[in-house]
């Protein structure tokens, strides 16, 4: 993945992704091959890649007796690069970056599902990172919160930090990535740019019209396959060479009312099951 | 790292209540000889009825009563939660990608462990020596070899002991500390270590395992009496701290071995 992007890992659940972040991480081996983070390989190099990356790894856990604020401390004090003259500066910045600076001298037994996500993000901001992985960062939080953490986000990429977020809610990929990879029993489906994957899959044209056998038949004239004719709508597949300019103009000379008119790209869902299958079972 | 471990170990409820409890039950054993006239000599725990002529014994009688099954009982409490506990908290996955290392965590770890059992041994050594100074006349002590010691000294080798008693608890301390590496439960690890010193002390107990004796983790537990001994009597304790020694060699190595390559999934 491009440094600076903003990547979406989806899947369905079981896929493999936490499992991939894991070994991204060191937590476990892998049963085969090699892997590199940061452009140094791994797992040899990671004490001086880790304290370049920041984490949230299924959820936050912090200690339930420590306070917010003293759990960061730990945090920061267990590993290098954690100046000690800056620790408290840099806590109260990072609590302030994720709406927390109120609750940071409550017991963490005391934060609700959104508070600890957000003390989870916390630490994965103490420090300045090259990249951060977050898996479902906005697993339990508030609509605020998901709106917020889209904007830290954007604003960190634009900083030029790397981002690497896992995530099932394919609008908030949408919304945020810049690439994105499918995966699904344990295998990378695809992988590109957001504008490249949808790209892979087929547009659709849907007009809206009063006559809709008539305009059914032009279409298909204009060498259109796959036209459907639904109600006042038809819709045909879009391949490329003839584009929706002109099959308006064909239509409204041939006397044909156009209410609507509409090329559709398929969407990051319809991609996705496309890609993963439509069954509702969670794989093995 | 080592600081912020410390200041989490006696920060935590559970280990202060220990400390608390291990404080309290000299005091328990001195408020009762006081009160009740104490055993006949040489009946009851070693030490016990030396409480009443000379209170430096009340730290002596203490470690006694607290070696031979709570002082350990605490310490698999504390070894057993030490890697499984942040394992079941996920606090683990967090120290490790933070980067902690794995040997640094686990070395870390120990000495916190150190720091415990060293601290409560003193505890009750502490306890014995406040109860029996304010219940009971205080005194030069006279030592098992029938020398007396000045009363500084007669405090110096209660302290002595306790640190003894304390060192004597590592073997036990890396069991546990291996077996918390094992599993991801910290209530697990606690009652695997604290059944494995109660099967030491059934094996103990039982003369015809005599064979096995020599080599057991508690095996010189009582030795720790040798430091009043004029002067003071090494062989069994040195003998003590040698096996322990060899404990924590062995399980200290099987927990390298097994934190620094299993998958950390929790």
């Amino acid at each position: 993945m491009p440094r600076g992007a903003v990547f979406g890992f989806l899947g369905p659940n079981g896929s493999g992704k936490t499992t991939t972040i894991r070994m991204l991480l060191g937590l476990i081996a892998p049963s085969d091959g090699s892997w590199q983070l940061l452009g140094s390989d791994m797992p040899g190099s990671a004490m001086r890649t880790l304290p370049r990356v920041g984490a949230l790894i299924e959820g936050p856990a912090f200690y339930p007796w420590l306070s917010g604020r003293d759990n960061l401390a730990r945090l920061d004090a267990a590993g290098p690069d954690g100046q000690r003259s800056t620790r408290a500066a840099r806590i109260a910045a990072a609590l302030q970056r994720v709406g927390l600076e109120a609750a940071a001298g409550r017991k963490y037994r005391a934060y609700s599902l959104g508070m600890r996500q957000r003390l989870g993000l916390a630490a994965a901001l103490l420090r300045r990172r090259e990249l951060l992985v977050l898996d479902e960062p906005t697993n339990g939080m508030d609509p605020q919160g998901t709106r917020e953490i889209r904007n830290l986000v954007r604003e960190l990429a634009s900083d030029g930090t790397t981002v690497f977020l896992s995530s099932h809610l394919l609008s908030e990929v949408e919304q945020v990535c810049t690439h994105a990879a499918v995966m699904a029993l344990g295998r990378l489906l695809a992988q590109g740019t957001l504008a490249e994957l949808r790209a892979a899959g087929e547009a659709r044209l849907h007009v809206g019209v009063d006559d809709p056998v008539r305009a059914a038949e032009i279409l298909a004239g204009l060498g259109l396959a796959d036209v459907v004719v639904r109600g006042g709508e038809v819709t045909a597949r879009l391949d490329g060479t003839v584009g929706p300019e002109r099959c308006n103009r064909e239509l409204v000379l041939a006397g044909v009312g156009v209410a609507s008119l509409v090329a559709e790209r398929p969407s990051l869902e319809d991609l996705f099951v496309a890609l993963t299958g439509e069954g509702f079972d969670v794989a093995r | 790292m080592l600081l912020a471990e410390l200041r989490m170990l006696y920060r935590r409820t559970m280990v202060r209540v220990l400390l608390i409890v291990l404080f309290l039950i000299p005091v328990l054993l001195a408020v009762a000889v006081r009160f009740s006239g104490g055993p006949g000599a040489g009946q009851g725990p070693t030490f016990l009825d030396q409480v009443s002529h000379n209170g430096v014994f009340a730290a002596l009688a203490g470690l006694t009563v607290c070696i031979t099954f709570f002082l350990p009982l605490t310490v698999a409490v504390v070894a057993g939660d030490t890697i499984a506990g942040e394992s079941s908290l996920g606090t683990l996955r967090y120290l490790l990608t933070r980067p902690a290392g794995r040997v640094r965590l686990l070395g870390v770890k120990a000495a916190t462990v150190v720091a415990y059992t060293l601290s409560a041994a003193l505890a009750v050594a502490i306890g014995g020596l406040a109860a029996g100074a304010a219940l009971f006349p205080i005194g030069p002590v006279v030592g098992l070899s029938g020398t007396p010691l000045s009363l500084g000294d007669g405090i110096a080798r209660s302290l002595l002991a306790a640190v003894i008693v304390g060192a004597s608890l590592l073997g036990l301390a890396a069991v546990g500390m291996f077996v918390s590496t094992l599993i991801n439960s910290p209530v697990g690890a606690m009652v695997i270590t604290a059944g494995i010193e109660v099967a030491g002390l059934v094996i103990q107990g039982v003369p015809q395992l005599g064979f096995a004796h020599p080599w057991l983790f508690n095996h010189h537990w009582l030795a720790f009496g040798d430091v009043l001994r004029t002067p003071i009597y090494w062989s069994n304790i040195g003998r003590d701290l040698l096996l322990q020694v060899g404990y924590v060699a062995v399980f200290g190595a099987a927990a390298w071995a097994r934190f620094t390559t299993r998958d950390v999934l929790a």
